[in-house]
């Protein structure tokens, strides 16, 4: 039978952008809205949430447009599809939750030139069928959005002692400021990826020995 | 004039658009692997920084007042066009030129620091001048960052770094110190 492979196949594509191709702690791409958003939990799942309708939006029609699309100019084409599902999304955005969309200001514009999303469409919703690319780009906004959501609490939480807003601690914690402030993202990050590269080094070794 | 001098070094380096808005991170950790690379990738997005600050003006002016939902579109079409065609530009006018750039040149229309300065300083409702002003500021905030990173990571290069760090998580911790060293700017017009 030859639905079962492909439906294996399907499984994989999804499962892969969450651990083993992670965007953001293994290919480490998509940096700015990582980086720049991430001061707390909600900013960060609102900022992943984004992506991601962004992402399996354009995927889709790229995939549907994959041999419509002439080579030369795919790139550009690429981008005003990405571009439209951004402006969408900026929309949809202003209009329900305007608190979050006046936080995240220009940086949910910003989403078109996020690599990841440009990056996904050429290597793999311009070659794969519908369904294949709607796994795929559902796997990597989910590694995307799980990524940032982490990078958020963490940061959330050191740097303001609070969760999602609720305040974890007593009155004594003095926050540390500074993990809500950029140089807190790039020190945030840093841990995560030798945190990950140690994780990925000792389950290889347990595979090997 | 007091206003364009804010404007200038709000740009450059209180609010340096690498280590503190976190654009352009990708050339950031990419390319600044060399000194004279990442120093010439800083000059060519200068360039494209300063046209693009006058094309989103002429846009933002004449245009998207009779269609704002076309905002991110022309923006982006105007940015990877202008590339395209300094392009040409150069390697007409200076085939040198082209060479060193290489690969760089047409990667910029990707860099998010080009789109992010066309939205901010639309945003703040910058006229031609101060838009100009503003570009030129950041460019050279970003051509700073690159510099300073790249050579810092020569420098460590062969110094004795655990297997685990070495590389991006590397450049990441000397990105937060060096972004912790530019919060100082902050101070520099309190007092004025």
């Amino acid at each position: 039978m030859a639905a079962e492979p492909q439906r294996a196949k399907a499984l994989d594509e999804l499962v892969k952008g969450l651990w083993r191709e992670n965007p953001v702690f293994i290919a480490v791409l998509g940096l700015c809205p990582a980086l720049a958003v991430t001061n707390s939990l909600t900013n960060g799942l609102v900022m992943g949430l984004a992506t991601t309708f962004v992402l399996v939006g354009s995927s889709l029609l790229v995939s549907l447009l994959r041999k419509v699309i002439p080579r030369p100019v795919r790139i550009s084409v690429y981008i005003i599809i990405i571009a439209t599902f951004v402006t969408t999304v900026d929309f949809v955005l202003a209009a329900l939750m305007p608190v979050a969309h006046k936080q995240l200001g220009a940086f949910i514009s910003l989403i078109v030139v996020n690599c990841l999303i440009l990056g996904r469409q050429e290597a793999f919703s311009s070659r794969n069928s519908v369904g294949l690319a709607l796994a795929d780009a559902l796997g990597m906004s989910g590694g995307f959005t799980l990524a940032l959501a982490l990078i958020g609490a963490v940061r959330e939480v050191l740097g303001n002692g609070s969760l999602l807003g609720y305040p974890l601690f007593g009155e004594g914690f003095e926050p540390w400021v500074i993990m809500i402030l950029p140089p807190g993202g790039f020190l945030t990050v840093g841990v995560l990826l030798v945190l990950f590269a140690w994780g990925k080094a000792r389950l290889e070794r347990r595979w090997t020995s | 004039m007091d206003e364009l001098i804010f404007i200038f070094a709000s740009a450059s380096v209180i609010n340096n658009f690498t280590l503190t808005y976190f654009l352009g991170l990708c050339p950031f950790f990419g390319v600044t692997g060399r000194l004279d690379t990442a120093f010439r990738l800083g000059l060519a997005n200068i360039f494209v920084m300063l046209i693009t600050a006058l094309a989103s003006w002429v846009l933002n002016s004449f245009v998207l007042p009779y269609a704002p939902y076309l905002r991110l579109i022309t923006f982006i079409i105007v940015i990877a066009s202008t590339v395209q065609f300094v392009e040409m530009v150069i390697k007409k006018a200076s085939p040198a030129l082209f060479r060193a750039l290489g690969i760089f040149l047409p990667l910029i229309t990707t860099n998010c620091a080009i789109l992010g300065l066309a939205l901010f300083s639309t945003n703040r409702g910058y006229d031609l001048l101060e838009g100009l002003v503003y570009a030129l500021g950041a460019g050279l905030g970003l051509t700073l960052a690159l510099v300073i990173m790249a050579g810092l990571r020569e420098e460590t290069e062969l110094a004795g770094v655990p297997k685990l760090v070495r590389g991006v998580a590397m450049s990441f911790f000397i990105a937060g110190i060096l972004s912790m060293a530019f919060m100082g700017f902050a101070g520099l017009f309190h007092g004025s």
